[in-house]
């Protein structure tokens, strides 16, 4: 092999930079989000009516595609109403809808998107409700 | 066929992306179950072409500003002359250059250069004009856009898809009224009044007027229209009956630069 | 063949370090951009392009331009050009590149870019000149590396790249057509409004890209051992001049339409860049330097005397390059953004950080030239060894 120390030595430094990740993190391992539901709009629902859009499982594995064709379905044609898995009627909205119940943005969304180690970019423009909110403070509405 | 190392690694390379792209592709054809479980609001206002008639006699500056400020407080628009915290403070000349214009004042020669007279009357060449996007019926921002971000709905409103802009700025070149504005940097830091139930931008998208139709939507008139005490009318052109077609058909009104085609659907009465 | 731009004199070393440490300062500070968003350039909501599509215009120009060596090479078999040809095609590649990282940096949102192809959109030509311009890219990359290899094999290329250089010649003018249609079609924008617009950019392509190419030919004969060849250069010479002298007249057939017609709307830009408008006047001294730039190239090339002598031809190819680079470049921009559809005045000028990133861009573009240019040397310097 022509250059052989030098391949081993290039192979070497690429092992280390690929695996640095991992040796980086060795034995911290990240906290298992937990989501909190614990806001004041959602304490204040009946246990019963205690449910989101579609069922829990299925948003927490389908939000993101949930809110993809909101945007479209609201914005591009103007079909403002959701129709939710049992009946129940929304209005198409991620300001207005979604985050008057999930209030608590570090609590509840960053709490899996920071494990995840993803940054969706939706809070960039759709505001976040006032910290009041996620207390109690502040009454909805205003 | 005989493959040497140099073809098998070429295929290699081209199945691998092909592979990525692929998956991706599968992603995007299945969308799960999300059922098409949608439906437009009753109270929603409906029009086949919706249009505006602003009666500048009733107009005077007052009115004007109460309505500039109700665009500008539910729509979160940014004022680069007053941040809200003092380190924002950016000069004037940039300020103007930054600003983002829904709604603004004009004076005749500005909103109507091609129709500018010498010896006008003092009043009307003095006067400021409300002007906004005009949600032209054959807009060339629409017909430019790369991307269908934004387009022409079926009710005539010009919208913008502020999550799909990529911010090439040929809209704004396109306009023939300069109604369209382009978030140069963070619009947040100069959002004075923040309305909850309204987005603000990001940096790099273009934004502009857009008759209210998160409002209309929900069976509310634009919020310029309820601020302007009677001196904006809006309403559907294509209905002989409504207030707009009574306005137009009991007063000589005029468009801004009509001759370019665009069909602009705001009317302004002068006199 | 990659393998000849990795050895080379410490003279070819220094430059390429000196076109990376441009690239690097521009690419930090398009980071910077990336960060804050466009608020750090000159552009507002009234001049709403600047010098980054400035630029890019004026780099389609030069990519359009290569064809003017390889239409008679490949066309009428023209074999001066032999020798010249793959510099054309080599050079339309960086032109290229430079005009999409021009369009990249240009954006508000660039890691959206990539929807111009998720939501195709025909009606836009920018979408058309996204696909005329990779097309472009693609047809020369290969039709100028295969040509390449096959001259290092001393074969004759194989008859798909034969196919491929025919159909880039005719694709050429499209790329500039349609960029001139960006600008051609917009209501109201009156500088911009007029048929001519496309022959206008083609002319001006036509003589800045072989004003350029032969610039750029002298520069290697010097440092090498590499020779274009008399007849190839003096070819050259007659293509710039004819065609400086097609796009004066164009410009005159501009102003004439304005100014005979008296349209307040259509000479109210020529005034504004030659003269200023209320008192806002800082493109005038440019644009007189660029018309008078293109009307005394035009005149000096005609002399045969100058022409056929290599230093002044040079010389007045320089000065074809920078007279148009204004004229297509700042001078469209200010003349289509001001006045703006209000007939208000505001001014543009880029800033620091915007004229370092567009020097990033060029620098970038010239280290693919180099690196191509390069290679092609190397293989013409080994065939000939």
């Amino acid at each position: 092999m022509y250059d052989g120390g030098k391949v081993i030595i290039g192979l070497i430094v690429l092992f280390i930079i690929c695996t640095f990740p991992f040796f980086y993190n060795m034995g911290r391992a990240a906290k298992v989000p937990e989501p909190k539901l614990d806001t004041p709009a959602i304490k204040k629902l009946p246990e019963w009516e205690r449910v989101c859009v579609q069922p829990t499982p299925w948003m927490r594995a389908n939000h993101m595609r949930l809110l993809d064709h909101w945007r479209n379905w609201a914005l591009r044609e103007a079909n403002r109403e959701y129709i939710g898995f049992n009946g129940k009627r929304y209005t198409i909205s991620l300001q207005n809808t979604c985050l008057n119940c999930h209030s608590n943005y570090d609590k509840f969304c960053n709490e899996c998107h920071s494990y995840m180690g993803i940054k969706p970019y939706c809070w960039g423009c759709h505001l976040q409700k006032p910290k009041e909110w996620a207390k109690g403070e502040l009454k909805e509405g205003r | 066929m005989e493959v040497n190392r140099r073809q098998f690694l070429k295929s290699i390379g081209l199945f691998t992306i092909l592979g990525i792209g692929g998956w991706s592709a599968f992603e995007l054809l299945v969308p799960g179950q999300i059922e098409a479980q949608y439906a437009r609001k009753k109270e929603a206002l409906r029009a086949k072409r919706w249009a505006m008639v602003i009666d500048m006699t009733k107009m005077d500056e007052e009115t004007a500003k109460r309505c500039i400020e109700a665009c500008r407080r539910i729509h979160n628009i940014p004022d680069f002359y007053h941040p809200v915290d003092p380190k924002y403070k950016v000069d004037p000349k940039k300020a103007r250059r930054w600003e983002i214009k829904w709604i603004w004042l004009e004076p005749f020669e500005h909103a109507f250069p091609d129709l500018e007279e010498k010896f006008m009357p003092e009043s009307l060449k003095e006067k400021l004009f409300v002007v906004l996007c005009n949600n032209c019926d054959n807009p060339p921002c629409v017909r430019v856009c790369p991307t269908k971000a934004t387009w022409k709905r079926e009710d005539g409103i010009v919208m913008i898809d502020f999550h799909r802009c990529i911010g090439c700025r040929f809209c704004m070149a396109a306009c023939p009224f300069g109604s369209r504005s382009f978030n140069w940097g963070d619009p947040r830091p100069y959002v004075n009044y923040r309305n909850p139930e309204f987005p603000t931008r990001e940096k790099g998208v273009v934004e502009k007027c857009n008759f209210c139709a998160e409002r209309i939507d929900k069976g509310l008139l634009p919020a310029c229209v309820e601020a302007s005490n009677g001196a904006m009318t809006f309403g559907d052109i294509l209905d002989p009956n409504s207030e707009v077609r009574r306005l137009l058909r009991e007063h000589y009104t005029i468009r801004r630069k009509p001759h370019l085609g665009t069909e602009p659907q705001v009317y302004y009465i002068i006199m | 063949m990659f393998e000849k731009a990795l050895v080379g004199s410490k003279r070819y070393w220094t430059w390429v370090a000196f076109l990376l440490a441009l690239t690097g300062i521009g690419a930090i500070l398009y980071l910077w951009q990336l960060k804050v968003g466009l608020k750090i350039t000159g552009m507002g909501r009234d001049v709403s392009w600047g010098f980054y599509i400035g630029n890019f215009t004026y780099l389609v120009g030069i990519a359009a331009g290569g064809v003017m060596v390889a239409l008679p090479f490949y066309l009428h078999n023209y074999k001066a050009f032999g020798r010249i040809v793959v510099l054309g095609e080599f050079m339309a590649v960086a032109a290229v590149i430079m005009c999409l990282s021009f369009i990249i940096v240009d954006l508000g949102k660039p890691m959206r870019a990539f929807n111009v192809l998720f939501h195709p959109t025909p009606n836009s030509i920018l979408f058309w000149d996204m696909v005329v311009l990779n097309v472009y890219l693609l047809l020369n990359i290969f039709v100028g590396w295969n040509a390449l290899q096959a001259e290092r094999n001393d074969v004759p290329p194989p008859t798909w790249v034969k196919v491929l250089a025919v159909f880039s010649v005719a694709w050429a003018p499209l790329i500039h057509i349609v960029t001139a249609f960006i600008y051609q079609g917009l209501p109201g924008r009156h500088y911009w409004l007029t048929a001519i617009m496309a022959p206008r950019f083609l002319a001006s392509a036509f003589t800045s890209g072989p004003a350029l190419l032969l610039v750029i030919a002298l520069i290697i004969k010097r440092y090498t051992k590499f020779d274009p060849g008399e007849v190839a250069i003096q070819t050259i010479g007659k293509i710039v001049t004819y065609c400086i002298i097609i796009n004066v007249a164009f410009f005159f057939f501009e102003v004439f339409t304005s100014f005979y017609s008296q349209i307040p709307g259509h000479m109210q830009h020529f005034k504004y860049l030659f003269f200023g408008l209320e008192g806002h006047g800082i493109m005038a001294p440019l644009m007189w330097i660029s018309i008078i730039g293109m009307i005394t190239a035009s005149i000096l090339l005609v002399i045969p005397g100058i022409r056929r002598n290599e230093t002044t031809l040079a010389l007045c190819c320089i000065l074809v390059v920078i007279s148009t680079w204004l004229d297509k470049g700042p001078g469209l921009m200010a003349g289509g953004f001001i006045p703006n559809p209000l007939h208000e005045i505001v001014e543009y000028w880029p800033t620091l950080p915007e004229a370092l990133i567009t020097l990033g861009v060029w620098a970038l573009g010239f280290l693919i030239l180099t690196v191509l240019y390069k290679i092609a040397i190397s293989v013409h310097e080994e065939i000939e060894a």
